[in-house]
């Protein structure tokens, strides 16, 4: 299914989780797990040296994930490994992907990431201005490219942005870094209000953490909404306590299943116009 | 002056898109007020560089070293600057800039502490608040910077990811810029991160070769053969090299810290140097493309150097491209000799330089020889705040110029 496809019929759920966190195994068990619990679309990420984008939740993960051996290549191999079958987006910083094979440029890493099944990317370094070598070979191999609208994208920017949409636009509900939070930021509203004349599929990250997040968002207009940290906090714990990997994987689930049901709640509400 | 975003393949803008709009924003300011010096903004820049900032600084003929050397030496006497170092050039600039864009808050990484101290300085001076990031290990080795700035009214605020260098720190201000951008501006300390900051990092800083090109005139009567400066970010030696570059016959070096080995670890992902300009490649950090330590998969290095100020995986992306067209020598020495060049000059000129700029006085001293007969070496700060660093350091090893220390151990004061 594209990308695109998902948002068309419910909202979708679209976790986050770092590849290889605490360890490569356990990590292929919380991405199943999130697929069970409902996930529509998985972004999975890279983890990156320097992940400026980044709260501390996923600082630590991306450690955790380093020091246990992730590298490009086990990525790649990760992702074949994995049984899942939802869209996977991969998330990482522009260095990774510039540095891989021998060529100069982009074009080795998309092209093995559409090998091994991957069908787009979210690179929160790389904004429209940088983007066109990596956009080129996303073309080449038939990847979608994720952009990012910030709360103060706006104006000719927003515009300029939509051009170059592809898959669905990351909504960025707040500024800051990722993180969850306990409440859900304004800017979200005012990000979708000024997204709504868009037919492109929106999905809202940054801090969500619970269902009823999730369905306030999706009744605020939201076709989607984007996890990672409350997600991230539960492999946290349950690694920090020497948990069995099954209980974790079995509270990923069920967190997953307390978003998708948010979600659709959310939907419910919704004001729905004809024909959408 | 011009506001390039690209030199050659590097520079650019590798940010998060929350922060695209700011820079656009100071980009527009950057070419108004600074390139075109709109509401007097460069007047007043340099009317307050001179009567709090103390310049110009001299550039003063080295008597003994040009002896030792049998080449004349000039110094470029940047210790002198307010603050002790090149960096309140740049803060200056900088803080007067958020002031006239209206910005409310300011915030900087610190690697060495003298940025972070400037930038304080800058702050108090113009009345705004100031949060400083810096990594724990560089907190303990620059202690006397942390309580300047302490002391100037600004937040300190530890990072404690990574090494706890100014590597961290850079990413962890920028986290902080993506949470405040709307009302806060960061001073990045160097010739480093997005465009438009490597251009208008070194506009602010080509005071240094803008003065000492003049000075060069008035005292050898001609141009220096040579310019010396150390290389971390590269702001010092952008500032110093600026005025040069077209002067071809002007050799120029970017003197990068060695640490203990030019070699790698890629197992542990540690490079036990800084020396990016001589042995990174292209890749893409902290919103630029430029020379990276890195490993082969493009993760980024921990860099190692005695002097916290060049301990850094990057470099400014002017600095990389000049030296890619060679028009700018990349150099490096070693930790060592470091030291023993911050001892000499200490004992033979009366002067205590920085670590980082006892990088540059450490290469004059080793190839002295091939600089030709006039050397200009860019001073880029005075020691005082590496003075705990230096006796743990100098203990360790046995170095020509260091002197006798024994005095401690004489009186219980412990080495
Ligand atoms: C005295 C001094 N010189 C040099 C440097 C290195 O910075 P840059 O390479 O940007 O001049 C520092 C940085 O802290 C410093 O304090």
């Amino acid at each position: 299914m594209s990308l695109e496809a998902v948002f068309a019929d419910e909202p979708a759920f679209v976790p986050y989780l770092a590849a290889g966190d605490p360890d490569y195994d356990s990590s292929i068990e919380y991405v199943e797990a999130l697929a069970r619990g409902g996930a529509d679309v998985i972004e999975l990420g890279l983890p990156f040296s320097e992940p400026i984008a980044e709260g501390p939740t996923i600082q630590e993960a991306v450690v955790r994930s380093l020091e246990a051996g992730m590298t490009p290549e086990r990525f790649f191999e990760f992702v074949e490994d994995l049984d899942v079958d939802v869209p996977l987006v991969c998330m990482t910083y522009y260095n990774l992907i510039y540095q891989y094979g021998t060529e100069e440029g982009p074009r080795p890493f998309v092209e093995r990431a559409a090998e091994v099944g991957i069908q787009g990317f979210v690179v929160p370094d790389l904004p429209a201005e940088e983007a066109g070598p990596l956009r080129e070979a996303c073309d080449e191999f038939g990847l979608d490219l994720v952009f990012i609208v910030a709360p103060t994208t706006e104006g000719e920017r927003l515009e300029r942005m939509m051009e170059h949409v592809s898959g669905y636009v990351y909504v960025q509900a707040r500024l800051g870094v990722t993180g969850a939070r306990d409440d859900v930021s304004d800017h979200t509203e005012q990000s979708l209000a000024r997204l709504a004349q868009w037919d492109v599929p929106k999905a809202v990250g940054f801090g969500i953490k619970t269902g009823d997040h999730a369905e306030r968002i999706v009744s605020a207009g939201a076709d989607g909404i984007i996890v990672g940290s409350a997600l991230v906090d539960i492999i946290a714990e349950g690694h920090e306590n020497g948990d069995d990997v099954a209980d974790v994987a079995e509270r990923l689930e069920t967190k997953a299943r307390e978003l998708k049901d948010g979600a659709l709640r959310g939907a419910q509400n919704r004001p729905q116009p004809e024909g959408k | 002056m011009s506001s390039e975003s690209t030199f050659g393949d590097y520079g650019g803008q590798y940010v998060p898109e929350a922060l695209m709009p700011a820079i656009e924003e100071l980009t527009d300011a950057y070419e108004r007020y600074v390139l075109d010096n709109e509401d007097g903004f460069m007047d007043e820049f340099r009317e307050r560089l001179a009567d709090f900032g103390g310049r110009p600084t001299p550039l003063q003929y080295a008597e003994q070293l040009s002896e030792r050397y049998d080449t004349d030496v000039y110094l470029k006497r940047e210790d002198l600057v307010h603050g002790g170092a090149h960096k309140l050039n740049n803060a200056l600039g900088q803080v007067l800039l958020a002031k006239y864009m209206g910005k409310e808050r300011i915030i900087a990484e610190t690697g060495a502490g003298q940025h972070g101290t400037a930038t304080a300085m800058a702050c108090a001076h113009l009345g705004m608040p100031c949060e400083i990031y810096m990594g724990e290990t560089d907190i303990a080795r620059q202690r006397p910077n942390v309580f300047r700035m302490r002391i100037n009214g600004a937040e300190v605020n530890p990072v404690t990811t990574g090494r706890g260098t100014l590597k961290e720190a850079i990413s962890e201000t920028m986290r902080d810029w993506a949470t405040t951008v709307e009302t806060t501006h960061y001073v990045i300390g160097s010739v480093v991160g997005p465009a438009p900051f490597p251009a208008m990092v070194r506009d602010f800083q080509a005071v240094i070769s803008e003065e000492a090109r003049e000075q060069a005139r008035e005292k050898i009567g001609s141009l220096p053969d040579s310019v010396l400066a150390c290389a971390g970010g590269g702001s010092n030696t952008m500032g110093t090299f600026a005025n040069f570059v077209e002067d071809e016959n002007v050799g120029l070096y970017a003197v990068e810290a060695g640490g203990s080995s030019l070699s790698v670890d890629e197992e542990k992902g540690v490079a036990p140097n800084s020396a990016s300009l001589s042995t990174g490649d292209e890749g893409v950090l902290h919103g630029a493309r430029t020379k990276l330590l890195q490993d082969s998969h493009g993760q980024i290095m921990e860099s190692h150097s005695v002097s916290a100020g060049l301990d850094y995986a990057g470099v400014g992306p002017e600095l990389a491209h000049l030296v890619d067209e060679e028009r700018v020598q990349a150099v490096n020495v070693d930790d060592d000799a470091a030291l023993d060049a911050f001892h000499r000059l200490s004992q033979e000129e009366g002067i205590i330089p920085a670590l980082e700029s006892s990088h540059a006085l450490g290469f004059l001293h080793e190839h002295h020889d091939e600089l030709g007969d006039s050397v200009v070496v860019n001073v880029s700060g005075r020691g005082d705040k590496d003075l705990e660093t230096v006796i743990e350091e100098t203990s360790k090893r046995d170095l020509e110029s260091a002197p006798d220390l024994s005095v401690f151990r004489e009186v219980g004061g412990g080495l």
